[in-house]
């Protein structure tokens, strides 16, 4: 069993030796049970009895054994058999027992989520964050950590001042992975101003002389998330920075896995806040046994820290790291003085100086690495240092990559006119032309093309025979085509061409590596991660990342912003979590709703997509035009815009875009196909997957012709609600596929719910009253619609033209109260009651349906109708 | 959060010795992963601790020949499997005298025991040594003899008594009949020395490991002649931190046995004394396949203490061939596989410096190496805390008897190098 034999024959025999006193023997038996009951579910059936008698042992020990063990084993009849022991257990008078239960929840709602929540056990579970014993609250908060994360729109972990000052006590006493999974938790609560974040960081800072350096970790991910919200000139701001320093220095002194972790997730914090750090440049030093993971991550720490004050001592340094052993930190070593030079212009020319230097030495990658930084240098000074192109021409034929092939090219190119043998030293690289890597070809292309505009009376055969050798005997289209638009750049209009392949070039920024500021934030937010080791958000690389919230710094508040800081902070947790909606759909409908297209318009379920302006400039105008004038004119309908469903660069050249709408009885799906391929379209169908409310085509896609290049189709394609139904997440995602002669394409998308309701959704007022007070008060749903100016009246009308009913109003207090009614498409009655208040433009909306899924979307439709 | 679910005890030869599921089994085949990534780390050292795999990650530890490999499914913090990694080799250490394979091997139940006590579902449950030695007693051969006549077993039938107080590090009915309580204050010097011998980088790493045998629940104070020196410290759980903020005197009911007290750094901007100085030259001639080596160490700001326990290793160049020495004092002997001079020097005497000095035989052919080595010195200075931290007093409170107390200091060389 231990080493990977299958030992499970023996189960009938093990079982017999379970009823044993020996707790040892016990204790192995149980250990059997659990590797082998899965595939012996019968056979386990046969240990319950035990089970159910151990949970009732008077030894604590032995229950808690029992109930651990139970929830390992993972087979379905014998988790039905685990709900009555486990609650007794949760109850149990003895903290060890209870930690053990709750950890249990964890484990049995991984099996069987349903029976979990039918059982009522996540809301004992959230009674065990009172518990009086501080590792039972650090267990119940693992365990509900644990639940949240696959369930990331539940609110289980709901935090207040009172739990949060409950876990605050509770880090203090409980054991050190404890106060890990606290301070985990405390990460992702949002302090509701600046004082509340200000004495969580106060009580959280003692943590970070902790021994365990994953405590530490934590805490400094909890005090550089609250800190954002702390104002600059507090004084606790720099006592805080001062304190962060030391601990993180220490992490660098334990062992080299823990420096290598450490060191990722620094990289990050001096990127944030480089004024941490700025004093402990020594540290990062280099020792030669470093583990060579170890050594590249200092260096590259090292980098981020230089400055003016200290570029002398760096710089010495990293002359010394040149010349080590090992190739690979040799050469990022080299590229580091590169960087430094490009970073602090005052050290410049040392920098220049020392990689002439290391040029010198003639070790080859050595050279190599120092031309490609020196290209880099010439691109941020411009004629400053071209006195050292001798020094470098001399290192030609050394020179076997293609980096710094390409990067001499280019320095060649670029002075061609100091140079004297500028043709020579090309021509000498265009005898293996064809042998070259793309990036030398294309550089070596453009290097010509320089050098003839700058000496054209030599050099124009040499440039015939590179455009010759580009055009017409390679293979690669990138060449080709460069090739091409020189060649007739030059043939047409020489001026023209000097204007554009001799064009001043921007100095390059200074550092090119940084991570980009939103990333950096979310990254901030997951200190101590894996995320924070690979430097990526979760969701791009977590398994199933249907678990996956995108988290974000809380803003700032400063003292003026104080007073409404209350309203900031919810409206800032919403829009923390409306993300959680696209990424739950993968990643291809994700990527899709952020192209949203044309003028900032709340289309309702894109208003959901936390829409990227910038995502518009990638289609171009053309589109824009394209559906401009179609857009707004022909629906009175609220359809909301056409959003690109299907972008062309994902479907060979097809574009879709669309939107859905209704008309009397009849529900639309109304389709732009746009053939930007260079070939014909033709022979187009359409299919949806099983959708919640069994959306499916009424008529096939008719294209009558064939669709040209460049051309575009209108259709309207009716829709019916009788097709298969199957529960999507979201409820009002529908996934469709379409055909061409090309290929078959996917694509999914979200339409609004008020395509759904029907026209008889009148209730009559008797059924109203008796109905709201029918279904319980857990199904009523209260939303914000947000800046509508409307009066009731108008709310009113216009409500109603998309088949919602006012079935009364009333005025109370001088609120005007609306009682409206709304059915869908397969039955289901939506209750809602609108309150308005004249001064307000905030209205608020209590929906209340015997499916509750719905009011989401439902409010959603009323959002969308209401601001059309 | 389902933190750990898988471990594999792998040796150094790549076999797997062992593995634990604490959910479902994971195949041995994940381990290929790891084994791409040692072959081309090379040097086992270099083996990233963090490998991504197409449906898990593998976050490792190298600890005494043996790598401890755990498999993730989702997103934990690695650094929390790190620690618990080093957590459970201590663990094997502390109960086994070593933490190797044999001694693994031929423990493999208590180990499987351990495993199973020390995680849950995941969820670290017990990591102290102080609780798991009451539920798993370590092996001793008496017990084991014992047991096997009275057929009793080694696993504790009750519950810990500190697995839920709020000394959880504690057993309660300690006794001993000699009642102690020892500190040693070891401090070890990380050091970078250039070229011309001064200090690129120094800093002091200092910890107090204690062994404390005192009955019943003792409450300590130990303060100290200079604390403001510890401005960097980490903390056992059993200090009181509040006290140590407000007063900078250590407060605590220690664990029974021996644990590390605190850990501390005393940083670079304070001036750190280098005890030691190398002169040195080494040279390779250009075209005649020969060096020459020459080292002396002399003992400098060792605040009048002997300096003991010298060795230098240097790691020489892969063109050298042999290295034809001759030591005015101690033995030295280089490994032509590995390139490795080491030089066990013993103690330094200011009257008569060691030198280390001869002939370096390079490979004929070869280019004259580009780099030169640098030179790793060991040392120990018995008697003083190079830092100059000084234990004041030890008080010990809710217990009647008197201890006998000690306190011992010793300074180091951690990673202390000299670049030539």
């Amino acid at each position: 069993m231990t080493v990977g034999k299958d030992v499970s024959a023996l189960f009938p025999d093990v079982v017999n030796c379970m009823q044993t006193d020996n707790l040892e023997l016990k204790k192995l038996v149980y250990l059997y049970l659990m590797n082998y009951a899965k595939s012996q579910p019968d056979m386990a059936i046969m240990a319950v009895n035990t089970f159910v008698k151990d949970c009732e042992d008077p030894n604590p020990l032995i229950r808690a054994l029992a109930v651990r063990t139970m929830g390992c084993i993972r087979v379905d009849k014998i988790t039905e058999y685990l709900c009555e022991p486990l609650r007794k257990c949760l109850k149990d008078e003895d903290p060890y027992v209870r930690k053990t239960a709750a950890v249990c929840v964890a484990k049995l709602h991984d099996i069987n989520a349903q029976l979990v929540e039918d059982q009522g056990f996540l809301d004992t579970l959230k009674d065990l964050i009172s518990d009086s014993n501080p590792m039972v609250v650090a267990n119940a908060v693992a365990a509900l950590s644990e639940i949240a994360e696959s369930h990331p729109s539940s609110n289980l972990l709901d935090l207040n001042p009172q739990s949060i000052n409950k876990l605050l006590t509770a880090l203090n006493e409980c054991t050190e992975w404890g106060q890990i999974f606290i301070l985990d938790c405390l990460a992702n609560y949002m302090p509701k101003d600046d004082r509340e974040a200000q004495s969580i960081c106060e009580r959280v800072t003692p943590r970070l002389s902790h021994a365990n350096s994953a405590v530490v970790l934590s805490a400094v991910k909890v005090l550089m998330k609250f800190m954002e919200m702390l104002s600059k000139d507090l004084d606790y701001y720099g006592t805080l920075l001062k304190k962060l320093a030391p601990p993180l220095v220490t992490l660098l002194s334990a062992e080299p896995e823990l420096q290598y972790v450490a060191l990722r997730n620094i990289n990050l914090i001096v990127q944030k806040r480089p004024e941490i750090l700025k004093h402990e440049m020594k540290v990062f030093f280099v020792k030669y046994n470093d583990p060579i993971y170890v050594k590249l991550e200092k260096l590259d720490i090292m980098i981020r820290l230089a400055s003016q004050a200290n570029i002398a001592q760096v710089l010495a340094e990293l002359k010394e790291y040149a010349t080590e052993v090992d190739v690979d930190f040799v050469r990022k070593a080299v590229r580091a003085i590169g960087r430094c030079a490009i970073k602090v212009e005052q050290s410049a020319e040392r920098c220049v100086s020392t990689l002439l230097d290391l040029i010198q030495t003639k070790v080859n990658y050595v050279v190599q690495e120092a031309i490609v930084v020196i290209k880099d240098i010439f691109r941020k000074y411009p004629n400053k240092y071209e006195s050292v192109i001798a020094t470098l021409c001399e290192n030609l034929d050394s020179l076997d990559e293609p980096e710094a092939r390409a990067a001499m090219i280019w320095i060649v190119g670029e002075y061609a006119e100091r140079i004297d043998n500028a043709d020579e030293l090309l021509e000498s690289f265009l005898e293996g032309f064809h042998d070259e890597s793309t990036q030398v070809q294309l550089q070596l292309l453009t290097a010509i093309v320089k050098l003839f505009l700058k000496k054209p009376t030599e050099t124009q055969e040499l440039v015939q025979q590179v455009l010759s050798l580009a055009t017409q005997d390679s293979d690669n289209p990138d060449l080709r085509d460069r090739g091409y638009i020189y060649w007739r750049l030059l043939s047409t209009d020489p001026v023209a061409a000097k204007e554009v392949v001799l064009a001043e070039k921007p100095l390059i920024s200074e550092e090119t590596d940084l991570i980009e500021p939103t990333l950096l934030d979310e990254l901030i937010c997951y200190i101590g991660t894996l995320a924070s080791v690979y430097h990526k958000p979760p969701s791009a690389f977590v398994e199933g990342s249907r678990g996956v919230v995108h988290k974000s710094l809380p803003p700032r508040t400063g003292s003026s912003e104080s007073a409404e800081s209350p309203e900031a902070a919810p409206s800032a947790g919403q829009a923390a979590e409306q993300p959680a909606v696209i990424p739950a759909q993968g990643d291809l409908l994700g990527d899709l709703l952020n192209l949203d297209l044309g003028p900032p318009v709340s289309g309702p379920p894109l208003a959901a997509s936390s829409v990227q302006m910038g995502a518009v400039d990638l289609l171009g105008g053309g589109l824009d035009s394209l559906m401009g004038d179609e857009s707004e004119g022909l629906r009175s309908d609220v359809g909301g815009s056409p959003a690109v469903w299907l972008p062309a660069m994902k479907a060979k050249g097809l574009e879709i875009s669309g939107t859905f709408s209704r008309q009397v009885d009849s529900i639309s799906m109304d389709l732009v196909l746009t053939n930007k391929a260079l070939q014909v379209m033709s022979d187009f169908a359409i299919q949806f997957n099983r959708n919640s409310f069994g959306l499916a085509p009424a008529a096939p896609l008719q294209v009558h012709a064939p669709l040209a290049p460049n051309q575009s189709v209108e259709i309207s394609l009716p829709l019916n609600t009788v097709g298969s139904v199957m529960k999507m997440d979201p409820l009002n995602n529908l996934q469709v596929a379409v055909k061409n002669n090309i290929d078959v394409f996917y694509f999914s998308t979200l339409y609004p719910l008020h395509i759904l309701f029907v026209e008889d959704g009148k209730m009559e007022r008797q059924m109203f009253l008796a109905t709201w007070k029918d279904i319980p008060n857990e199904n009523e749903a209260q939303f914000q619609i947000k800046d509508c100016s409307l009066n009731a009246d108008a709310v009113s009308s216009k409500l109603q033209g998309s088949n919602i009913f006012t079935i009364a109003k009333r005025n109370v207090e001088g609120q005007d109260m609306l009682y409206q009614s709304l059915k869908l498409t397969n039955g289901i009655w939506v209750l809602a009651e609108l309150r308005i208040q004249p001064s307000n433009p905030s209205f608020t909306l209590s929906l209340k349906c015997r499916a509750p899924e719905v009011s989401q979307y439902v409010y959603q439709a009323y959002d969308a109708i209401l601001k059309n | 959060m389902k933190m750990i679910h898988s471990l594999f005890l792998i040796n150094c030869s790549g076999d797997i010795f062992l593995e634990k599921h604490w959910k479902s089994v994971v195949s041995q085949s994940v381990c290929d992963y790891f084994f791409e990534a040692q072959e081309k780390a090379v040097d086992v050292e270099n083996v990233p601790p963090v490998i991504s795999t197409p449906h898990h990650y593998l976050i490792s530890i190298y600890r005494d020949k043996i790598f401890f490999v755990s498999v993730i499914q989702t997103e934990v913090p690695p650094l929390f499997v790190i620690e618990f990694l080093h957590r459970v080799a201590d663990t094997f250490q502390d109960y086994f005298g070593e933490c190797s394979e044999t001694a693994i091997k031929d423990n493999v139940v208590i180990v499987y025991e351990l495993l199973e006590e020390m995680l849950d579902n995941g969820f670290p449950l017990a990591t102290e040594s102080n609780i798991l030695k009451e539920l798993i007693k370590p092996p001793t051969i008496l017990r084991s003899v014992v047991n096997s006549i009275t057929g009793s077993s080694n696993v504790g039938d009750t519950l810990p008594t500190g697995q839920l107080s709020n000394i959880p590090w504690r057993r309660a009915g300690v006794k001993y009949t000699n009642n102690e309580a020892y500190f040693d204050v070891i401090e070890e010097i990380d050091a970078i020395i250039d070229k011309s011998g001064s200090t690129v980088f120094a800093e002091i790493q200092g910890v107090i490991d204690s062994c404390i045998k005192l009955s019943g629940m003792p409450d300590l104070s130990l303060s100290f002649m200079n604390p403001r020196l510890l401005d960097d410290v980490s903390f056992h759980p059993c200090i009181r931190f509040k006290r140590w903020e407000s007063e900078r005197v250590l407060s605590f009911i220690p664990p029974d046995g021996n644990f590390r007290l605190i850990s501390y750094r005393v940083s670079s901007q304070n001036l750190v004394a280098i005890p030691v100085y190398v002169k040195h030259l080494i040279s390779f001639k250009e075209n005649s396949s020969s060096g020459r080596f020459d080292v002396t160490i002399g003992p400098k700001q060792n605040m009048g203490k002997t300096v003991e326990g010298v060795v230098m290793t240097v790691h020489m160049p892969k063109a050298v061939l042999n290295m034809n020495l001759t030591a005015t004092q101690g033995s030295y002997t280089f490994d032509p596989v590995t390139k490795v001079l080491t030089w066990d020097v013993g103690k330094i005497t200011p009257q008569k410096l060691p030198n280390l000095k001869g002939i370096v035989n390079l490979q004929s052919g070869a280019p004259k190496p580009e780099e030169n080595p640098s030179l790793n010195i060991q040392f120990k200075i018995q008697q003083l805390a190079i830092s100059g931290l000084k234990v004041n007093r030890l008080d010990m409170y809710g217990e009647k008897y008197k201890p006998f107390k000690g306190v011992k200091y010793i300074t180091k060389a951690g990673k202390f190098q000299v670049r030539t």
